[in-house]
């Protein structure tokens, strides 16, 4: 706990050290801005080795420190959090933390220097939350309940509004707030801009919370959709402001009510409009797969933009931008586009959020917007609650008659006790014309109270509010697989009673939604590939053996190794056996220092296997059918051996583009010709005899007998003496992940029968070098020489036939015959970088 | 009112099955509109043709599983009030609604639902859904997306998820239990029958 509180202060004292001389060096520094010729002449007296160029970086400069504070502030309140406090929200936290910073700005400065402008909160800082959080919506809750959501947004909005504006008008005639100059149609202005929760704080509150997901799902659905509401509000107040009070009659309220029609439904068509192009758009990103994740960003900005752009509701559209595009943008990108944007969208999303609430505490501290009138600031505080409430339990009452499953009265004093405001009113506040609106500044501070009063206050209050009253908390159960089938069952269930019932109810809509959406809009936005195989219950069956399979690992791991599951018969043999070093002249590529592989088997760790990428050749055989594998993973080791005998020694490759490294079609086709070269030399030499043959067999044998009984390593390293070149030993540092991928018992090593070009076990199924002759041509000259060994050949020649392979040059293509899409998906990541 | 209390009176024994049900007078009558139009030939009665010749629910992957939970084993006909009485296990559990205190369960309780939903996997009646009995439901529900061996390995995992006992099987008791979390009164409720 001390030892917290010291790293708090320690990281106070840093910001100060360095927001410091950071302003100061900003406000010495006006001077030189206004002059840049002085700048320029003073280069020109000779040639400055270093120079200081504040002015080139200083917008970036403070931009990314700002960010950069706002990141520290969020890791020592999370600091603060887990140690010392856990009853403060974090919203409220970073307001507080932004009061200090703004203290220090302001000690430093004696003057505020920098402030949330609306343009920044509008177009840098409030789109990607809002698409991370319809992004991540859960949208049959939402669909399931929107007519509710709808009803609090719009009606709800509409209420707070009026009411707060209409009372503060009627407490101001009252003489309640002295003399203000400030008539009926601002107080309605002020009533709007004020009268939406904001998404932002109510995600930031109510995530911490955990409250059912229904009363979740009805406070931010209505969080986010109201802003179409807001903004048409504050609109129409604000040309009826312009316009001035007698110049308004029936015709511009019409229009008025008109324009909320367009503003907040062409939002939302926008919306969906671009959720189509940016699904259509994912379809065919398969060949730039590394970027597609950045689609998402892109095209949920330019709905944002857009929208705004035609003056619709920039908020409605991105929201449903990211509500319908979800579904066909998982199924289309790659798995790993998936994961980016995911991971992407919710770094984006935290951090501005956490840089609104800081900077909404900074920009409390500036003495020019502080205009205090009790009265005006206190019954609007108590206006914005209580009407809140009263908005809340009339809709809900009207609301209750028609749902199915009612909201209970708990969830209704949360519900309204939720309505907390935040960022988006206090930029609207701030784009307020000063000549149109005398008292704007009282209107920012007010709404700057009110909003630090809801997230501070009410936010801190909450969790306590939620355990006392009992409220219904998420359940937080484990997926199960009967659940979701029952689930299914229940919606058959459900709409056949409603055809039994002979009435059109909401089982039937969604029947018919769900089978016009199979039938004809996955068929429009998804790949045909995604479409096939995407049952929903299999998906979950699918991730539940994941999740299974993940749990297996970590549980065997902390009990050893896991490699026995590879184990198998065949494979059995340890490599440190003596061959090796008989056949030197055999197998001049396969001497690599073994005492390597030793170590990394030692060292076997089975993350370290799943994450390792950097395999030069990866010849993946997951997912492959295993049955057949243990004959053909001697070949399979083989093979990698030799092919990682490329030219190329660095296979540490950079690439913009791709993840894995030294997949191109060329290299492998290289590298598999001189392996096929250096085995028909190899065949050459036996047959010459210089190869003691018969030997090798004799040896193959015995190993066989005694599988485990000599695998002991017998000499530390260096077994195979000269042949041992460091070229060879660093490869093998990369090798280890895939040679360990596939097999082996701990020191079990490989009997390979591909290793013994002159035996006659028809045990081994896999020659490779010959299994490829028809999917990769062998060099013209390897052809050329290929009847050398006639004998051999006649014998090794019904192992073509054999399909058992799990090579995967042969996988390879056997699934471009088979299966197009696959093929094609392996292609990609193949690097083009060479 | 008039046409309505004559409706009514044309039922026998209306205020049993009310009382029974839950339902409103107005719901009484709308199903019984909607029974005389299923029954087309005016017997008084439904046979699984009649249900057979909604044509929505013949194109429902589990329709006559549902056609089939309104016929008692034997019967060949469902009267109104059988009718009425199945259609109540799907009238949303009202709240306010004072509870007597040595009623019988209603209809439409927790445990109703789940039984009615139950019955439909168990399609043997011998109390437990058996692996085949599950792998026919989910065939039928999961179709030709998914191939024979996914379907099963699926079974193995849902009755593995469920199966308390170690029977291989999926008692009442198991099935109610691994649905605990689950909304029933959500989820196996019409808005229109409230």
């Amino acid at each position: 706990m001390a030892s917290s509180i010291c790293l708090c202060l320690l990281r106070a004292v840093f910001l100060v050290c360095f927001v410091n001389p950071l302003i100061q060096g900003l406000s010495g520094d006006v001077n030189l801005v206004q002059d840049p010729r002085h700048r320029l002449e003073k280069n020109l007296t000779g040639l400055s080795i270093v120079t200081f160029d504040w002015h080139h970086v200083q917008t970036p400069y403070l931009v990314i420190t700002w960010v950069f504070v706002a990141g520290l502030a969020k890791l020592s309140v999370i600091e603060l959090n887990h140690h010392v406090i856990s009853v403060v929200p974090e919203s409220g936290l970073l307001i507080i933390l932004g009061f200090i910073l703004g203290g220090i700005v302001w000690g430093a400065d004696k003057a505020q220097t920098f402030k949330l402008l609306p343009p920044t909160f509008f177009y840098y800082l409030l789109p990607q939350i809002i698409l991370d959080a319809s992004y991540f919506m859960p949208n049959k809750l939402f669909f399931s309940n929107l007519g509710s959501i709808l009803i609090y947004a719009i009606f709800g909005t509409c209420w707070n509004a009026a009411t707060v504006g209409l009372s503060l008008w009627g407490c101001y005639e009252a003489g309640v707030m002295g003399n203000l100059d400030i008539g009926l149609l601002q107080f309605l202005l002020f009533g709007s801009l004020i009268a939406a929760v904001d998404p932002v704080a109510v995600i930031a509150v109510f995530e911490e919370v955990h409250v059912n997901e229904v009363l979740f799902i009805l406070v931010f659905g209505e969080s986010l959709l109201n802003d179409g509401v807001t903004v048409v509000l504050y609109n129409v107040f604000d040309a009826f402001v312009a316009l001035g009070g007698p110049r308004i009659d029936a015709e511009e309220i019409f229009k008025g009510i008109f324009s909320f029609v367009v503003v907040a439904f062409g939002g939302s068509f926008l919306g969906v409009v671009f959720a189509v192009l940016l699904s259509l758009l994912t379809r065919c990103t398969k060949h730039i797969q590394i970027i597609e994740a950045g689609f998402v960003f892109v095209v949920g900005y330019l709905a944002y933009l857009t929208a705004d752009m035609l003056s619709l509701s920039a908020i409605l559209s991105v929201t449903f931008c990211g509500i319908c595009c979800q579904k066909y943008v998982n199924a289309n990108m790659d798995e790993k586009s998936v994961t980016t944007v995911r991971h992407a969208m919710k770094v984006l999303a935290n951090g501005s959020e956490t840089m609104i609430f800081v900077f909404l505490g900074i920009t409390a501290i500036d003495t020019e917007i502080w205009v205090w009138n009790t009265g005006f600031i206190l019954l609007t505080l108590l206006f914005v609650f209580i009407y809140r409430i009263i908005g809340v339990f009339l809709l809900t009452w009207m609301l209750n008659k028609f749902r199915l499953v009612p909201i209970e009265v708990i969830d209704q004093v949360v519900m309204s006790y939720g309505g907390l405001r935040g960022a988006v009113a206090y930029g609207l506040a701030a784009m307020l014309d000063k000549d149109k609106i005398p008292e704007k500044n009282l209107i920012i501070s007010t709404t700057l109270i009110v909003v630090y009063f809801t997230v501070i206050l009410q936010g801190i209050t909450m969790k306590p509010l939620v355990q006392w009253l009992k409220v219904k908390r998420a359940a937080h159960s484990d997926l199960k697989l009967i659940e979701k089938l029952n689930n299914r069952a229940f919606d058959h269930i459900l709409a056949a009673v409603e055809d039994i019932c002979g009435r059109i109810g909401d089982n039937w809509w969604t029947r018919g939604w769900n089978r016009f959406e199979e039938n004809y809009i996955s068929w429009l936005l998804m790949k045909p590939k995604a479409r096939k195989n995407r049952d929903y219950l299999f998906s979950i069956f699918h991730k539940l053996n994941l999740e299974d399979a993940v749990n297996y690992v970590s549980e065997g791991e902390r009990q050893g190794s896991l490699a026995f599951i590879r184990s198998d018969e065949v494979a059995n043999v340890d490599f440190k056996k003596q061959f090796g070093s008989e056949f030197t002249d055999v197998m001049p590529d396969i001497m690599v220092n073994m005492s390597n592989y030793e170590l990394g088997i030692e060292n076997f760790s089975v993350t370290s296997i799943v994450k390792d990428t950097i395999p030069s050749v990866s010849l993946d055989i997951h997912g492959k059918d295993r049955k057949n594998a243990a004959d053909d993973i001697n070949a399979h080791h083989l093979l990698q051996q030799h092919l990682y005998r490329s030219r190329k020694n660095h296979r540490h490759k950079f690439s913009r583009s791709h993840f894995s490294i030294n997949q191109s079609e060329d290299e492998v086709q290289e590298i598999f010709q001189r392996t096929m070269r250096s085995r028909l030399e190899s065949f050459k030499s036996a047959k010459m005899g210089v190869n003691p043959a018969k030997k090798i067999t004799k040896h193959h044998k015995k190993d066989l007998t005694h599988k485990m009984a000599n695998g002991h390593p017998d000499g530390t390293d260096h077994l195979y003496g000269d042949e041992v070149d460091s070229a060879v030993g660093s490869e093998t540092g990369a090798i280890r992940g895939t040679f360990m991928r596939d097999t082996y018992t701990v020191r079990a090593g490989i009997e390979n029968p591909v290793f013994l070009p002159a035996m006659d076990s028809p045990t081994h199924s896999s020659l490779p070098w010959l299994m490829e002759t028809d999917a990769v041509a062998p060099s013209q000259r390897a052809q050329w020489r290929l009847p050398w060994t006639p004998n051999r050949l006649r014998r090794l020649a019904p192992m073509r036939v054999s399909t058992c392979s799990t090579d995967s040059f042969l996988m390879a293509d056997l699934e471009e015959h088979e299966e197009k899409p696959q093929t094609d998906h392996e292609e990609e990541i193949r690097p083009v970088f060479d | 009112m008039g046409s309505t209390s004559s409706t009514l009176l044309k039922i026998p024994n209306v205020e049993v099955l009310m009382q029974e049900t839950g339902f409103s007078p107005a719901h009484i009558i709308r199903l019984h509109d909607r029974f005389k139009a299923l029954d087309k030939e005016g017997r008084g009665h439904l046979c699984p043709q009649d249900f057979g010749a909604i044509k929505e629910l013949a194109m429902n992957p589990i329709g006559d599983r549902i056609i089939g939970a309104f016929f008692s084993p034997g019967k060949e006909t469902v009267d109104f009030h059988t009718f009425v009485k199945i259609l109540a296990h799907f009238r949303p559990v009202d709240k306010d609604r004072p509870k007597e205190p040595n009623s019988p369960e209603p209809i439409n309780s927790r445990s109703n639902k789940l039984k009615f939903a139950f019955q439909l996997y168990d399609q043997d009646k011998d109390g437990k859904i058996s692996r085949d009995e599950l792998l026919k439901v989910l065939r039928s529900m999961l179709g030709m997306q998914v191939t024979e061996e996914q379907l099963e390995s699926i079974a193995d995992r849902t009755i593995q998820e469920a199966d308390l006992d170690r029977d291989e099987a999926i008692s009442f008791e198991e099935f109610r239990k691994s649905l605990e979390k689950v909304n029933i009164d959500h989820k196996m409720s019409i808005r229109f029958l409230r």
